[in-house]
């Protein structure tokens, strides 16, 4: 399929959440049960709630993410999504998001296999390192990139699997599941308006959302 | 009974005594129309629960907190207790403008089901002898306390709790409570405990118990008959018990290999460590205010504690279909009730789709760091609460 400009008129009323979240949030059915894997301090989970009206729950690896959501009265368990999926049973979940996560799981293939097992959907957003900008960092200076959103060093990051959205689409394939939604975001921070091919996505893109759901 | 007059010397031990019968609580007595049905087979009748409540009941009745206190806790949560002239044990979390906000909510908290502290138990007179039970009650598990708490929430006109708070023994009860009656409970906060007691755990409890029965002054249970007290067994059994509720580390900041008031090594058998003479104050304390026959019987009822095994086996169907929201807390240090034991009950609610949180708390403090002032444990019990209350409309 070819991918297609998301509206943006629910993300407009929210001031101040992140483009990405908004994005999300918009391709969630409302009072739907969500489980948002790696849901930091529950940023998300929180405008899941207030503007979607979800059951919304989430798992976070960081001690502090954790405790600082509970306290905020979000229903957090500290987990670890490369483990812990595995306790959910089948079609617990509506949906299950994994937002700027996957390239921190050990087992990327494995936990999209989950979260389409424990949910019907699952939604997944993460940065694109075919971005145009992390290509010509990549080709001019030699250096593994760093960005605003990556600011990291290559031997000290959480992100040990990046892939690029042509790389995420291929395993979307490789794990049968279909794609209903996607866009993207430019260096911006703004959606990519028009439908264009993957491979034109893959330069513009700096951040990739994909709403996925099982075959058939 | 020539024992007799040095055990009345003891104005401590007597006001802990006074406190079985006529406690400075509320009490609630059940007769012959309301008998306790007990796991041990049987009713317990008639009996009494003693209690404190802390703030005003709404008109809506939504703002009732119920709080289950740990295996050496009573109802004193958040006054000054009347034996010791202490502060309630649970003062660092609830009272006005604390994270269970008495200026709020209504907070209910009782003694247990074999207590000591005006709840019927060991101690108590048994009505039909005029003497006091002893050994004579039955033994009682951690559902039966629920059980008489539930009676109690009735006798105060409470159809549901907004929440069921309590560690260690007291997240027992708070299990229990989410089991047996999840359509009276909202919100549950089970705290550094498990589902059910370990080898470990029933194996420590087993020292404290064969410590107090041979003390020859326990006399088969009938210690109060004779006039006697088993001080030194309790004591011990106190002792030991409370090392595990501390850590490695917390025991060494507190003591290292400090000595007491001396110089060097005595050379004996004294207390030459601060930890002793630390370990040895605690026991003498405890003995004071608790029964030895009171510790045999709930000691017992932790070690009786299995929920999945009233559930055939699997922990999630303890709380299947439950609308009951969690938030379960355990802190780093604790080896007693580890985060593998909170864990394995996040699991299980997992697996039964209810609503859970689960917060590990970093602590060098071990067991009892849920007795103690954590701020990160203090914002996260007020998050899970107001946000309870929210959801009730009862903020």
């Amino acid at each position: 399929m070819a991918p297609r400009d998301l509206t943006m008129s629910e993300a407009a009323r929210v001031a101040g959440a992140r483009v990405d979240l908004l994005l999300i949030a918009e391709m969630v059915r409302p009072g739907s049960r969500v489980l948002d894997v790696g849901s930091g301090d529950g940023e998300l989970l929180e405008l899941l709630a207030t503007t979607r009206g979800c059951d919304a729950r989430g798992i976070e690896l960081s001690r502090e993410g954790v405790n600082a959501g509970v306290a905020r009265g979000l229903p957090i368990i500290q987990g670890d999504a490369d483990v812990d999926l595995a306790d959910y049973p089948d079609n617990s979940f509506d949906y299950v998001i994994l937002s700027q996560t996957i390239q921190a799981t050990r087992r990327p293939k494995w936990v999209l296999e989950q979260m389409l097992r424990v949910g019907t959907h699952a939604i997944v957003s993460f940065p694109n390192f075919g971005f145009w900008r992390m290509r010509l960092d990549l080709l001019l200076n030699g250096r593994m990139p760093s960005t605003e959103n990556l600011p990291y060093s290559w031997h000290d990051t959480p992100n040990i699997h990046f892939c690029t959205i042509r790389d995420f689409v291929a395993l979307v394939e490789e794990v049968g599941a279909q794609i209903d939604r996607a866009a993207a975001l430019n260096g911006y921070g703004h959606p990519v308006r028009f439908n264009l091919p993957w491979a034109v996505w893959n330069l513009l893109g700096e951040q990739a959302v994909f709403l996925l759901s099982r075959k058939g | 009974m020539s024992d007799s007059t040095a055990l009345r010397d003891l104005p401590a031990y007597e006001a802990a005594r006074g406190e079985a019968d006529h406690p400075h609580s509320a009490v609630v007595r059940f007769g012959a129309d309301t008998p306790l049905q007990l796991d041990a087979g049987g009713v317990l009748t008639p009996f009494q629960i003693a209690y404190q409540t802390y703030g005003t009941l709404n008109a809506a009745r939504s703002n009732a907190i119920l709080l289950c206190h740990a295996l050496s806790g009573d109802q004193h949560a958040a006054n000054v207790h009347p034996v010791t002239g202490k502060p309630g044990w649970w003062e660092t979390l609830v009272g006005p403008g604390k994270p269970i906000d008495t200026e709020r909510f209504f907070v209910i908290a009782s003694n247990v089901l074999g207590g000591c502290l005006g709840t019927t138990g060991p101690s108590s007179t048994n009505p039909a002898t005029g003497q006091p039970y002893g050994l004579d009650l039955p033994v009682v598990t951690i559902r039966d306390m629920v059980r008489a708490q539930a009676m109690l929430i009735d006798h105060l006109g409470i159809e549901k709790l907004l929440a069921v708070v309590g560690g260690s023994m007291g997240g027992m009860q708070v299990l229990q409570w989410a089991a047996s009656y999840p359509e009276r409970v909202f919100a549950a906060m089970p705290i550094a405990t498990a589902a059910r007691h370990s080898a470990q755990n029933i194996a420590f409890h087993e020292v404290g118990r064969q410590a107090v029965m041979a003390d020859p002054e326990w006399r088969g249970g009938r210690y109060l008959q004779e006039g006697t007290s088993p001080r030194r067994g309790l004591s011990v059994a106190r002792m030991a018990a409370h090392i595990t509720y501390m850590s490695d580390s917390s025991l060494h900041r507190k003591f290292g290999r400090r000595l007491q008031d001396r110089d060097g090594h005595t050379f004996s058998f004294d207390a030459d460590f601060q930890v002793e003479s630390y370990l040895r104050h605690q026991g003498e304390a405890f003995v004071d205010r608790f029964d030895a026959n009171s510790y045999l019987y709930v000691t017992r009822a932790m070690d009786y504690f299995d929920l999945a095994a009233d559930y055939g086996g699997v922990l999630a169907n303890a709380f299947k279909g439950s609308k009951t929201r969690f938030c379960l807390v355990s802190f780093t240090s604790d080896w007693l009730f580890t985060t593998a034991d909170s864990r394995a009950i996040v699991h299980a609610l997992n697996a039964s789709g209810a609503q859970v949180s689960f917060a590990e708390i970093e602590s060098d403090k071990g067991h009892d760091s849920f007795l103690l002032d954590e701020p990160e444990f203090s914002a996260i019990t007020r998050g899970f609460i107001d946000a309870a209350a929210r959801a009730v409309g009862a903020l």
